[in-house]
C-alpha cells in the first residue's frame, strides 16, 4: 500500500472515531428526552430518590452557597470601591455589586459549587453502579436506566438551583454592603436605598433563568460521563473528573451566550 | 410458553453466533440450544468470552453476526421496547449481586414487583418475605447491601431475580468468591429452584465442582480455536470426549480454570 493510501485510511478512521464521539452525547440526550414523558405517569418520579437529591443539591448545599456568595460579594465590593473612590463615586459600589451578583456571580457561584458537589457525585455514583453491574441489572429487569437514574437528579437540580441562586444573590448583596458600610463608610440606609433603586425583578429573573440552564448542563454532564465510565475504579475517577471539567466548560460557554443574548434585549 | 407456533422444547436457540468487543471477535460459529427445564453450563477458561456470551443471551450486547431466539423469538431483531418485555421473563443474577446500594434488601426485591405489577403493598411484602426466605435471608430484609457479606449479596440478588417468577434464570459465576460450603449450598439452591419452579437455568462458571454436581449439559468454549469445543453431559465429556482440550480441562483441578 502506498503511503498516501495509509494516510487516507488513518484520516478516515480518525473522522469515524470523532463522529462516534459526537453520536454518544446525542444518544444520551435522546434517551433523556424519551424518558421525560414518564414523569407524568403514575409512579413516574421516584420520590425517595428525588428527596435524597433535593437534599444533596439543595438544603445541604445552602451553607456553602451562602458563605461563598457572601465572600464573593465582599470581594466585588472591595474591587469596585478601590476604583470608584478615585472618582468619588463610592455609592456606585452598590450598583456594581448588585448587578454583577444578580446577573453573573450568583448563578455562576451556585453552578460551580453544585458542579463540585452534585455533578461529580452523579458521575461517580453512576460509574460505581456500572462497576457493580447495577446498570446491567436494571436493564435486564426491563427498566430503562436513563429514566430511572437521571430523572430524579434532573428534577431535583432544576428545583434546587434557582432557589439556591436567590439565596446566593441575597448573600452576595449583603457581602458587598458589609464592605460598603464598614470600609467605605457609606451609610447603611444610603447603600440600601441605592441597591433597591437600581435593581429590579427582571434582572434577578434573568439570573435565575441562567441558573436553570446551568442546572441542566451540570446534571446532564454528570450523568453522561457516569454512564460512559469504564468498569473499573480508575474509570470512575476519570468520569468524575471529565464531568466536572465538562460542566464548568459548558456552564461558562452558556453564561457567555446568555450574557450576549441578554445584552441584545437591553439587560 | 406464550402459545405461539413454537412447540419445541428449546427455550434458547443460538444460530451461527459471532461475539466480541468492537471489531475483535472472541467466539464465532456458535450453534446450540438450551432445553426447557435443564441446567446448562457455559464453561471455559478465564477470558474465553463466557460472560460475554451470557450478556448476549440476555440481550445486553448485540452480536456481530448470527441470531439468538428466546422462547422462539429473536432477541437480536426485537426493537428495544419488545426486548425489554422479553427481559422481564428472565431473572439474572450477577457476580457481585448487583444490588442497588441505596435500597434495603427488601426494597431491592420489591423493585421489579413495584415496577411491573399492580399488586397492593401487602401482597408485595408477602412475596418479598417469601423470596428472601427462599434464599435464607428472611431476617435480613432491613439490611443495606453494604452491611452484608458477598455470599449474602449473591443470594439477595437471586431473590430479586426470582421476584417475578421467571421462566429462565441466568447466573454469572454464582460460586466465585464463596467458600466451598457456601458454594455447595448455592448449587443445591439452584437445583432445587429448577426442580420446584421448573425454570430453565443457564450458569456461567469455571468451577468444575459445581458443573459436575448440577449441570445437565455444558457448552465448552475454547479460546484457542475461538469456538465451542464440545456440547454435552459434562460427566460423559470428561470420560469420552475425543477433544484433548475438553478432556484435560474437565479432568484438571477446577480451581485452576484455564
Amino acid at each position: 500500500m502506498k503511503n498516501s493510501e495509509i494516510f487516507l485510511i488513518r484520516v478516515r478512521r480518525r473522522l469515524l472515531d470523532a463522529a462516534d464521539k459526537c453520536v454518544l452525547p446525542l444518544e444520551f440526550l435522546g434517551a433523556v428526552a424519551a424518558a421525560l414523558p414518564s414523569l407524568f405517569r403514575k409512579k413516574g418520579l421516584r420520590l425517595r430518590e428525588f428527596r435524597y437529591y433535593l437534599a444533596l443539591c439543595g438544603s445541604k448545599s445552602l451553607p456553602i452557597v451562602l458563605l461563598i456568595s457572601l465572600l464573593m460579594g465582599g470581594v466585588l465590593g472591595i474591587q469596585a470601591a478601590l476604583q470608584l473612590t478615585k472618582f468619588g463615586a463610592e455609592i456606585f459600589t452598590a450598583d456594581l455589586v448588585g448587578f454583577s451578583v444578580l446577573k453573573e456571580f450568583g448563578p455562576l457561584m451556585v453552578a460551580i459549587i453544585l458542579t463540585g458537589r452534585a455533578g461529580s457525585a452523579f458521575a461517580a455514583e453512576l460509574g460505581t453502579m456500572k462497576v457493580n453491574e447495577e446498570i446491567s441489572a436494571l436493564e435486564t429487569m426491563g427498566i430503562r436506566p436513563v429514566g430511572y437514574l437521571v430523572l430524579p437528579k434532573l428534577v431535583a437540580m432544576l428545583l434546587a438551583m434557582p432557589v439556591l441562586t436567590v439565596f446566593g444573590d441575597v448573600a452576595g448583596i449583603f457581602g458587598g454592603m458589609a464592605i460598603g458600610v464598614s470600609v467605605l463608610d457609606i451609610p447603611f440606609a444610603a447603600y440600601w436605598s441605592r441597591t433597591i433603586d437600581v435593581l429590579d425583578g427582571i434582572t434577578m429573573l434573568l439570573g435565575i433563568l441562567k441558573s436553570v440552564v446551568f442546572s441542566l448542563l451540570i446534571t446532564l454532564a454528570g450523568c453522561f460521563y457516569g454512564f460512559q465510565s469504564t468498569s473499573d475504579a480508575q474509570g470512575v475517577g476519570r468520569s468524575a473528573t471529565q464531568a466536572v471539567v465538562a460542566s464548568i466548560f459548558w456552564v461558562i460557554v452558556a453564561d457567555a451566550l446568555l450574557t450576549v443574548l441578554y445584552s441584545f434585549i437591553g439587560y | 410458553m406464550t402459545g405461539n407456533a413454537n412447540l419445541s422444547s428449546d427455550v434458547i436457540e443460538v444460530r451461527d453466533l459471532s461475539i466480541g468487543y468492537g471489531k475483535r471477535t472472541v467466539m464465532e460459529h456458535l450453534d446450540f440450544s438450551i432445553r426447557r427445564g435443564e441446567i446448562f453450563g457455559l464453561l471455559g477458561g478465564s477470558g474465553c468470552g463466557k460472560s460475554t456470551l451470557m450478556k448476549h443471551l440476555i440481550g445486553l450486547y448485540r452480536p456481530q453476526k448470527g441470531d439468538i431466539r428466546i422462547f422462539g423469538e429473536s432477541i437480536v431483531a426485537a426493537p428495544p421496547e419488545r426486548r425489554r418485555e422479553m427481559m422481564r421473563r428472565f431473572g439474572v443474577t450477577y457476580q457481585g449481586g448487583a444490588l442497588f446500594g441505596s435500597l434495603t434488601l427488601s426494597e431491592n426485591v420489591a423493585l421489579p414487583l413495584q415496577e411491573f405489577t399492580d399488586y397492593p403493598p401487602e401482597k408485595i411484602d408477602r412475596i418479598v418475605r417469601e423470596k428472601l426466605a427462599l434464599v435464607d435471608l428472611a431476617d435480613f430484609g432491613n439490611y443495606m447491601p453494604a452491611e452484608i457479606s458477598g455470599g449474602m449479596k449473591k443470594r439477595a440478588g437471586l431473590a430479586r431475580a426470582l421476584a417475578l417468577d421467571p421462566e429462565l434464570l441466568f447466573f454469572d459465576e454464582p460460586s466465585a468468591g464463596l467458600d466451598p460450603l457456601a458454594s455447595a449450598a448455592l448449587d443445591r439452591l439452584i437445583r432445587s429452584l429448577r426442580d420446584k419452579l421448573g425454570a430453565t437455568v443457564v450458569i456461567v462458571t469455571h468451577e468444575l465442582d459445581s458443573i459436575f454436581s448440577i449441570a445437565d449439559r455444558v457448552i465448552m468454549l475454547d479460546k484457542s480455536v475461538k469456538t465451542a469445543a464440545a456440547i454435552g453431559d459434562p460427566r460423559e465429556l470428561k470420560e469420552h470426549s475425543g477433544n484433548a482440550w475438553v478432556k484435560s480441562f474437565l479432568n484438571r483441578d477446577g480451581l485452576k480454570g484455564a
